[in-house]
């Protein structure tokens, strides 16, 4: 048995035979007295077969993966057809050099100009110029493409895929992947992830060549791969598998159901994101919308405030992406553990109950003013609720409400468009806004808990102390009660009030939920589907009694 | 000549596939020389790749200038282009 470790990029457990990718080597042969006439020519011709071939990949990509995957063809085709690409190509082939040794140098020099550039994406675009070139050599010289020959279905190991490799295998040979190269953010990692098919990367020299042919199990989730398992491993891996298997399958069946227990009683489940990038995984696992959007992204990933048009920009993503389904954006959450330089904000003692979130907004309008402009403005373009973090008193809200009617009387002014019907609702973290959630209800359209931060203060313990763990204890009945509370303050004023702290996601606590009336979970995207099972096997009214007696009663029930 | 300078708003900068459509925006303006300069380095609009390989990322700022034929309202209609797309 030899175990090789790599990094997992695409989750699942798969057993078969090793095979290497058999790659068509085109021989190039180099000469130094072809007449450039004819081979410019023949450049023009194979450039031309070059862009319908990667048309028609783009096609297949499309149909088997999305319009990402398409896209990346697309890109393909300009560079072939690049006016850089074709310059240095003409200047080479006017030293009389063959156009299959042109190609040949122009793509390593090309290459090597995006694997020294310092971003991680940029250079993952040498494999990009490799593989263009390559597609015009192999035209050129008529070289046959390579493949899986293999009359049963494999666990593919390469150095690393090009897309196009990718895209062009014949997907019922495969099982899994194996690079030796490679990135996360490699198109064939994120092809693999977008097919289903487990696949580990950067196994360096651990891949032998005298491996071929021999039985091997990979593990996407763990990046581990298993060479001649023994018989322990084999049936632990395998029974890994099984169970997945079988959890996906249920999972999958629940896409496009609704989110209701066997007595009726229904429930919307959102996500939670960070970043516009992760709109697709809510939407590929059936998120009813998104119930947390953190904003904070945009200002961690600038050297200095981030401007109304940048703002603009991210939010109209997120909310034209969602096509319609709700999208609570929170504004700026940073102070406590979230310090960013530029804010010059004074090193404090006990930064958890000092200047952040929204009081750093309210202290400093000018920062505020340009996140709702930026906000209204996206509003246009979807479906738009704005929640306000770590509210503790009324007046905070009336004058942060104060600040968007003002807003919007400047959108009005310098005729700009945006929603009328933009729902302006709260975070729940404080022990305070629960209290008095009965009045801060009348002053928006909806509620959110923040289970995280109500835990830490309600209890009074330090969420981020490791040595706190048995305290913290976010299942307590004081963060439970509260949270009751607040729903039944919201329901008394007809507003509606969710989740979005971790807590959502508690499958042991959906049941507890669900009695209590909270109307929206927003979790994170991966999380949707098995908190559909639970609401699903649930059956409130067997429940609800118990559960709320329990919860209420001035007995501990242990 | 007509310039106008842009701070890149879009999260991926101008990597390959926004470089791509900006390249085919510019196929449009053939009586026009269009430079993309960030620092020291300038590229000619046209090249996709020369762009590619300058690594321009959001919050980097540019200018763009435009040389020819009806210079003035190619340039407004490219800036319009960059507010799109970057």
């Amino acid at each position: 048995m030899i175990t090789i470790q790599g990094k997992g990029v695409s989750a699942g457990v798969a057993a078969g035979p090793l095979y290497f990718y058999q790659r068509a080597k085109a021989e190039v042969k180099r000469s130094t007295s072809a007449v450039f006439e004819t081979e410019w020519k023949r450049f023009k011709d194979a450039q031309t077969k070059a862009i319908e071939q990667l048309g028609a990949l783009a096609d297949k990509a499309r149909a088997e993966a999305g319009d990402e995957a398409a896209l990346l063809f697309e890109t393909h085709q300009l560079m072939a057809e690049d006016l850089d690409y074709e310059e240095a190509i003409e200047e080479a082939l006017r030293g009389g050099i063959n156009i299959e040794a042109v190609i040949s140098d122009v793509r390593d020099q090309f290459a090597e100009m995006f694997a020294q550039m310092e971003d991680a994406y940029m250079q993952a675009r040498a494999a990009d110029v490799k593989d263009v070139s390559n597609r015009i050599i192999g035209i050129l010289t008529g070289a046959v493409q390579g493949g899986i020959d293999s009359d049963v279905p494999v666990i593919l190991a390469a150095d690393d895929l090009a897309p196009s490799e990718t895209v062009q295998l014949d997907k019922s040979k495969i099982l899994g992947f194996i690079t030796e190269g490679g990135s996360g953010s490699s198109h064939t990692a994120i092809l693999a992830r977008t097919m289903g098919i487990p696949a580990i990367i950067g196994v360096g020299d651990q891949l032998k060549a005298e491996y071929a042919g021999r039985e091997v199990i990979v593990d996407g989730g763990t990046g581990t791969a298993v060479l001649e398992p023994d018989s322990d491993t084999r049936v632990y891996l395998m029974k890994k598998q099984e169970d997945q298997r079988k959890l996906q399958e249920m999972l999958d069946q629940l896409k496009g159901k609704e989110n209701v227990t066997k007595d009726g009683h229904s429930i919307r489940i959102y996500c939670n994101i960070g970043n516009p990038e992760d709109v697709p995984t809510v939407l590929s696992n059936d998120g009813g919308g998104i119930g947390l959007f953190r904003s904070e992204f945009l200002y961690l990933g600038c050297d200095d405030f981030p401007t109304e048009d940048y703002q603009f920009e991210a939010y109209k993503k997120v909310l034209s992406d969602m096509g319609g389904k709700e999208v609570v954006i929170r504004t700026l959450d940073i102070g406590a553990d979230k310090q960013i330089g530029y804010f010059n904000l004074p090193h404090e003692e006990n930064p958890a109950m000092g200047n952040r979130a929204l009081r750093i907004c309210l202290n400093r309008p000018e920062i505020f003013r340009t996140q709702l402009r930026a906000l209204y403005r996206a509003s246009a373009y979807g479906k738009l609720c704005i929640m306000f973090p770590m509210v503790a008193s009324v007046w905070e809200v009336r004058e942060a409400k104060k600040v968007c009617e003002q807003v919007k009387k400047e959108l009005d002014a310098e005729g700009i468009a945006y929603s009328s019907d933009v729902q302006v609702g709260i975070m729940i973290e404080t022990p305070s806004a629960a209290i008095i959630s009965d009045r801060l209800a009348k002053e928006v359209d909806f509620f959110s808990c923040g289970t995280n931060d109500l835990t830490q203060y309600t209890l009074a313990c330090d969420r981020q102390n490791n040595d706190l763990g048995r305290f913290f204890d976010p299942h307590h009945p004081a963060v439970l009660r509260l949270l009751k509370l607040v729903t039944d303050n919201a329901h008394k004023n007809g507003i509606w009030v969710g989740i979005c702290g971790e807590l959502g996601a508690d499958l042991q606590l959906t049941e507890t939920f669900l009695s209590i009336g909270i109307d929206e979970l927003s979790v994170s995207p991966r999380a949707v589907l098995p908190l559909r099972r639970k609401v699903r096997e649930s059956n409130v009214a067997q429940v609800r009694d118990r559960l709320l007696g329990d919860l209420l009663s001035d007995q501990t029930s242990v | 000549m007509k310039s106008f300078d842009y701070v890149i708003t879009d999260p991926v900068g101008i990597h390959a596939r926004p470089a791509g459509i900006l390249v085919k925006e510019i196929k449009n303006y053939t009586g026009c020389t269009v430079t993309v300069t960030k620092g020291a380095k300038s590229v000619n609009a046209l090249k996709l790749m020369a762009l590619m390989g300058m690594g321009i990322k959001q919050g980097d700022t540019v200018t763009v200038s435009v040389e020819g034929d009806n210079e003035e309202e190619v340039a407004a209609k490219i800036e319009a282009f960059f507010k799109t797309y970057f």
